[in-house]
């Protein structure tokens, strides 16, 4: 456990076990408190999300995994302020988030870059709308170039994005997220739409970036692989409706992370196989209601339990 | 076995010489013979069935009679342009020698007051209908806009817009007409009441289209767009700038082209009625009119309203494709 260099002091006394009183007392960093999400609809309220309880610390890298319909964008879009919690709320650095804002910057699954700006104007419209009072002209030009340089687009900044493949797309949308400074940034399937080898690409550039810059990521993912190659914690989710947090699992790998060494690691293939279970043995998506019932809360193995 | 590839090379190229000769052939007949043919038989059609119809004034005119007033029409244009330069010239002629007479002589300098020509209409109806388009161009793009960023204003004028959209100009017009003589009294007026009649006509009914299709352009933007600008924080104006504008700007465009069409139609028929001296008051006069000739002139007209029509479609199309970032949107 102290090889996990990254995490920083605060990280492995939040791992000890005595501490986790701790994480519902105030100061956690991002708290996300139970939420509960009630779609209406014409038959009334659908109940996509239950009693959603996570924190998190500065410099965490969490995943969101779970089925395709589990409410793992809703709860990421609540983080973002993009949908109101029914119930329950998110405190970030103790402030109630209920609207979006730029120092919660969201990586898109389709990039969403604005398709009429280059890649320069598509970086520069954020800097412009975070960084206008505290930046010069000059110093604006050398952040953004700076960011693009790190997701290493420099080479196309004048691009529009119809130029650039796919990939290099989702990378302006990551340099876009990055160049506002947020204290979280939030990925929602950020390499879904992606083909395989780019998507590994990506995952190594994101963990370089991750390296350098230390920052509170969560990621939404479909990728087993990804979110153990990638976080600090895996939160797994169970179908919907009423869907909440299942297991959180811990990856204490050592950073930073090949994925060649680590296809061979015992630990890396424990905790992949942990996720496995979880997704195609506990939450089965096919499942009849009665494992349904079963799954969540009750019969859970030593992980860490949404603390409640 | 050189020589071999030699001859493997050269019957390539050959080939690809045929190929291009074959690719160039067809694209040939399709854009130049296709079209050419089909002219050719309408002019046929138009030319028998004209001689078959007989009016009041004469047979109907064929395609020879209408380019005979073609070139009348263009020769009457030289006469009176001709008579005009030798109008100014004897009033010159005339105050330079009251002038010379009398150094204190106060030269009246007045205008040409000739009949307006063919191509004088041509120019007044091009003149009429920008300014009634881009009247309506400037009320109809920012309420769409605002139609489309605010859902409930667009579901209460939705109805008033949809009922006034197949309005006919014929229809409009007598109001229109009595409104202008009743607002616009003016001793000394910068425009003519009849323009005014007819451009409001054409603003009146190019108005909807803009205003439906940019409304929906702005309603249809994609929703992470949306998003994107929400985590930003922009404020409306640059919202409205620098994301919604840019991206319903293929629809605006679309509407406005809808609209241009709209209101080349819309002219004829106002100017017409309004006696704004435009290609509509030239078909109205020889209609009126009824010498041999004017069925001729005016299947003129129609032809050369048809082509400004055109072209004028081909200008918007231009501008469009200037103006888009999205150029799969820009069809002909």
């Amino acid at each position: 456990m102290n090889n996990i260099k990254r995490t920083g002091p605060e990280k492995s006394i939040e791992n000890s076990f005595e501490s986790s009183f701790e994480n519902i007392a105030n100061n956690v960093f991002l708290n996300i408190s139970q939420v509960d999400m009630v779609f209406p609809t014409p038959t009334g309220g659908f109940t996509a999300l239950k009693e959603v309880d996570l924190q998190i610390d500065k410099g965490e890298f969490i995943s969101l995994i779970g089925h395709s319909g589990c409410g793992k964008s809703t709860v990421l879009n609540i983080v973002a302020g993009l949908h109101q919690a029914t119930k329950g709320g998110v405190l970030l650095n103790n402030k109630e988030v209920n609207e979006p804002g730029p120092e919660r910057a969201v990586v898109f699954q389709n990039h969403s870059l604005l398709p009429w700006l280059t890649c320069y104007q598509n970086v520069e419209l954020a800097v412009k709308q975070v960084f206008n009072k505290t930046m010069s002209k000059g110093e604006m030009k050398e952040w953004i170039e700076y960011n693009l340089k790190l997701v290493h687009m420099d080479h196309a900044m004048h691009k529009r994005p119809d130029e650039i493949s796919g990939g290099m797309k989702q990378r302006i949308g990551i340099a876009r997220a990055l160049a506002m400074q947020p204290e979280v940034l939030l990925m929602d399937e950020p390499f879904g739409a992606l083909d395989a080898l780019t998507r590994a690409h990506m995952q190594d550039s994101l963990m370089e970036i991750q390296n350098e810059l230390n920052n509170t990521v969560i990621m939404i993912t479909h990728d087993v692989d990804e979110a153990v190659l990638l976080s600090d914690r895996i939160v797994m989710m169970t179908n919907g409706p009423e869907a909440t947090i299942g297991e959180i699992l811990d990856v204490n790998l050592a950073r930073p992370r090949s994925r060649l060494s680590l296809a061979k690691d015992i630990e890396y293939n424990r905790l992949r196989s942990e996720v496995l279970t979880f997704l195609y043995e506990k939450q089965r998506k096919v499942a009849s209601i009665s494992s349904k019932a079963t799954a969540p809360q009750g019969s859970l193995p030593k992980q860490r339990v949404n603390a409640k | 076995m050189s020589s071999t590839t030699v001859n493997i090379t050269s019957l390539t190229i050959t080939e690809q010489v045929l190929k291009l000769v074959k690719n160039s052939l067809a694209k040939i007949t399709n854009a130049v013979l296709l079209p050419v043919i089909g002219i050719s038989i309408f002019l046929f059609l138009w030319s028998i069935t004209a001689q078959s119809i007989h009016t009041s004034l004469g047979d109907f005119p064929g395609p020879n009679a209408v380019v005979k007033q073609f070139s009348s029409l263009y020769f009457e244009h030289k006469t009176e342009r001709e008579k005009a330069i030798a109008f100014y010239q004897r009033q010159d002629k005339r105050n330079a020698a009251k002038l010379a007479k009398n150094p204190d002589y106060n030269a009246k300098i007045r205008a040409y007051t000739g009949k307006e020509t063919f191509l004088d209409q041509i120019i007044t109806s091009l003149v009429t209908v920008t300014c009634g388009f881009l009247a309506a161009a400037f009320i109809a793009i920012p309420f769409g806009i605002w139609m489309g960023l605010n859902k409930k204003l667009n579901l209460a004028l939705n109805p008033i817009v949809q009922v006034f959209k197949p309005v006919s100009p014929l229809a409009w017009l007598p109001l229109v007409t009595m409104v202008v003589s009743a607002l616009y009294v003016s001793d000394d007026p910068m425009v003519s009441k009849s323009f005014l009649t007819s451009m409001l006509t054409v603003t009146l009914c190019s108005l909807w289209p803009m205003v439906i299709n940019t409304s929906m352009g702005v309603s249809a933007i994609n929703s992470d767009l949306l998003n994107v600008s929400k985590v930003l924080r922009l404020d409306t104006l640059t919202h409205v700038n620098k994301i919604v504008l840019p991206a319903s700007v293929p629809m605006i465009f679309t509407g406005m082209r809808l609209s241009f069409g709209v209101a080349w139609m819309v002219l004829i028929a106002a100017e017409m009625l309004a006696q704004n001296p435009g290609l509509g008051k030239f078909v109205w006069d020889e209609f009126q009119n009824g010498s041999s000739d004017s069925l001729a002139r005016i299947m003129a007209a129609v032809v050369v309203i048809g082509f400004i029509g055109f072209l004028l479609d081909r200008v918007m199309l231009q501008l469009q494709r200037k103006v888009s970032w999205d150029k799969s949107s820009v069809n002909a």
